[in-house]
């Protein structure tokens, strides 16, 4: 089974945030960058498969600037076999549909049985990158697997519904799949893996830009509307003033 | 403007969120029509017979009696076609995550997610685990959006009277690519925290599942129910059917009141519409504490039993 995992590069939620000149997102020169910490599950997922399996091949897919290789090499590292690298030379990208098609003219060709992707990117958030690329290579999807059942014969998932409800799901092949953070326990790159990763292979193949159906035109500090009441204060004084709120304003009595 | 609201089917009645989508729309003016898809549809549309919206349509189709991404994503596309609306609009759900991008793809038409405010073409989302938001934009001619929840609220609904339509859609068998089976729940829920007044909510800062405990003492003095946040239904100390949050229940009580909940965005979703919200953490930059209308920063273990002793004691 051919598996691709396609994973992101995003700021590191310990990052410095400063907000560019233009507004337009945040200065990357003081930023740190991380695999965005949903793709460890997505990259778990695919490895293990492909060891339940007994054959196969497992290929990391990242499209960022060149500092995105960083994450490819980390999930060839924990035992992926190859990358491609779609390299952007324009700026950040924020619209979901044109990076969908943009991955999906980088890796059509490689006719993949199943592409795994993290619940959603923490930069923007959009969530939806995985069903857009099944979408538009004519693949089943299903968003928010927290369990697989995947051999040669089928693919099954459960999806994690709201409040506590599930659903198993049979998906023709091939298929996206977007997997819920916790389904598994991600890897760490062992030694010997960190070290042959650098001798495994990394395609590189320039981003497509195609027209932009949205964009993020600024980002700024959200402004609180709520008053807050601060309460920092010795622990017979923060009861008494609890008891207050309980009974003389919110009225739980 | 035309706005079509597609109302998802929460077990035969209308889900929360399809609720406040609609009191968006409402916001937003124009003419709204409202889909409902399935088995369920007769009822759904039933509830909306009494909402101020031009009209509903009902598709019923045998291949999509209840949710199937496929067929949601070929009825959909199709009444966009036939309707040419403007704007669509739904609650940000874990279905909407589903099937609304194939949408957004089979048509190519730009999906803006979880949106928490619109201001005349602007749409606002936040961004960067929620530390910062942003302003997005869009030239198309038509655009679809999903409101975060408590983004809009159910208690804005417009009452009125509307009138239903059905309409007969074709689709192609073969584009039907996933079979679901029917949804479960791995423990019953023994609560309904969604219609809870007032709850208790334990997070990570409890410690360990020894000290659940206080928070049932605390429940049990001011008549509470207790919710939990993921962490604390991950590691088992707590059935997922307390849990608050986007893969939970959303809640909006009287009062909610958190335990060493730090408020990751996931939970946040879940209860920030809750009318007042106290909160106690240890750290005093808990994000939590940026919607909380008590922030109280201390230690739950110290103050939540002395507070327990207090309100037995009067």
């Amino acid at each position: 089974m051919k598996i691709a995992v396609l994973v992101k590069q995003v700021i590191g939620s310990e990052s410095a945030l400063e907000i560019s000149d233009d507004s337009s997102w945040v200065k990357e020169e003081n930023a740190s960058f991380v695999m965005n910490p949903p793709d460890h599950y997505a990259i778990e997922e695919a490895l293990a498969i492909k060891e339940k399996i007994g054959e196969g091949e497992v290929v990391i897919v990242s499209q960022g600037p060149a500092r995105a290789q960083k994450v490819i090499r980390e999930g060839l590292a924990k035992g992926a076999d190859r990358g491609v690298h779609i390299e952007e030379s324009v700026g950040f990208q924020t619209d979901p549909l044109s990076i969908a098609k943009s991955l999906c003219s980088a890796i059509k060709d490689e006719n993949f049985d199943l592409i795994l992707t993290g619940l959603q990117s923490d930069d923007t958030g959009m969530g939806q990158t995985g069903v857009l690329v099944g979408e538009l290579l004519n693949m089943s999807t299903a968003t928010l697997a927290i369990e697989t059942d995947i051999d040669k014969e089928k693919i099954r998932v459960k999806r994690e519904l709201e409040s506590g409800w599930f659903q198993w799901v049979t998906l023709d092949s091939p298929s996206s799949i977007s997997i819920q953070s916790g389904i598994n326990q991600p890897r760490y790159p062992s030694l010997k893996g960190i070290m042959g990763a650098k001798k495994k292979e990394i395609k590189v193949v320039p981003s497509q830009s195609p027209d932009k159906k949205q964009s993020i035109d600024k980002v700024f500090i959200p402004q609180t509307s709520k008053e807050t009441e601060v309460i920092d204060t010795d622990l017979n004084s923060t009861v008494e003033r609890i008891v207050e709120i309980l009974k003389s304003e919110v009225k739980v009595f | 403007m035309n706005i079509l609201v597609v109302i998802e089917d929460s077990r035969g009645s209308m889900h929360r969120m399809s609720k406040e989508a609609i009191a968006g729309a409402q916001k937003i003016g124009g003419n709204i029509t409202a889909l409902v898809i399935g088995d369920n549809a007769d009822a759904l549309s039933n509830e909306l017979s009494s909402i101020d919206i031009e009209k509903t349509l009902i598709v019923k189709h045998e291949i999509v009696p209840s949710y199937n991404a496929d067929g949601y994503k070929e009825i959909i596309a199709k009444v966009i076609i036939d309707t040419s609306p403007d704007m669509v609009i739904v609650g940000h759900t874990y279905q909407t995550r589903d099937f609304m991008p194939r949408v957004s793809a089979k048509l190519d038409v730009p999906f803006v997610p979880d949106i928490i405010g619109i201001d005349q073409g602007i749409y606002t989302k936040q961004v960067l685990n929620s530390k910062l938001n942003a302003s997005i934009s869009s030239s198309e001619d038509l655009i679809i959006l999903s409101f975060q929840s408590a983004c809009f609220s159910e208690e804005d609904l417009v009452k009125g009277t509307s009138t239903s339509e059905s309409l007969d859609i074709d689709i192609d068998s073969s584009m039907i690519k996933s079979r679901s089976e029917e949804p479960f729940q791995e423990s019953a829920a023994e609560v309904d925290l969604e219609s809870a007044e007032l709850i208790v909510s334990v997070g990570r800062g409890i410690e360990k599942e020894e000290n659940i405990s206080i928070a049932f003492d605390l429940a049990k003095e001011i008549g509470a129910e207790v919710s939990a946040s993921r962490p604390v239904v991950d590691a088992g100390w707590l059935p997922s059917f307390r849990q608050v949050g986007s893969s939970g229940s959303t809640v909006s009580p009287k009062l909610y009141f958190s335990l060493g909940v730090s408020g990751a965005i996931q939970h946040v979703v879940g209860m920030k519409g809750s009318k007042n919200i106290l909160a106690i953490n240890k750290d005093p930059d808990a994000p939590i504490f940026e919607i909380a209308d008590y922030a109280v920063i201390g230690d739950v273990l110290e103050i939540i039993p002395k507070l327990v002793e207090t309100l037995n004691n009067s």
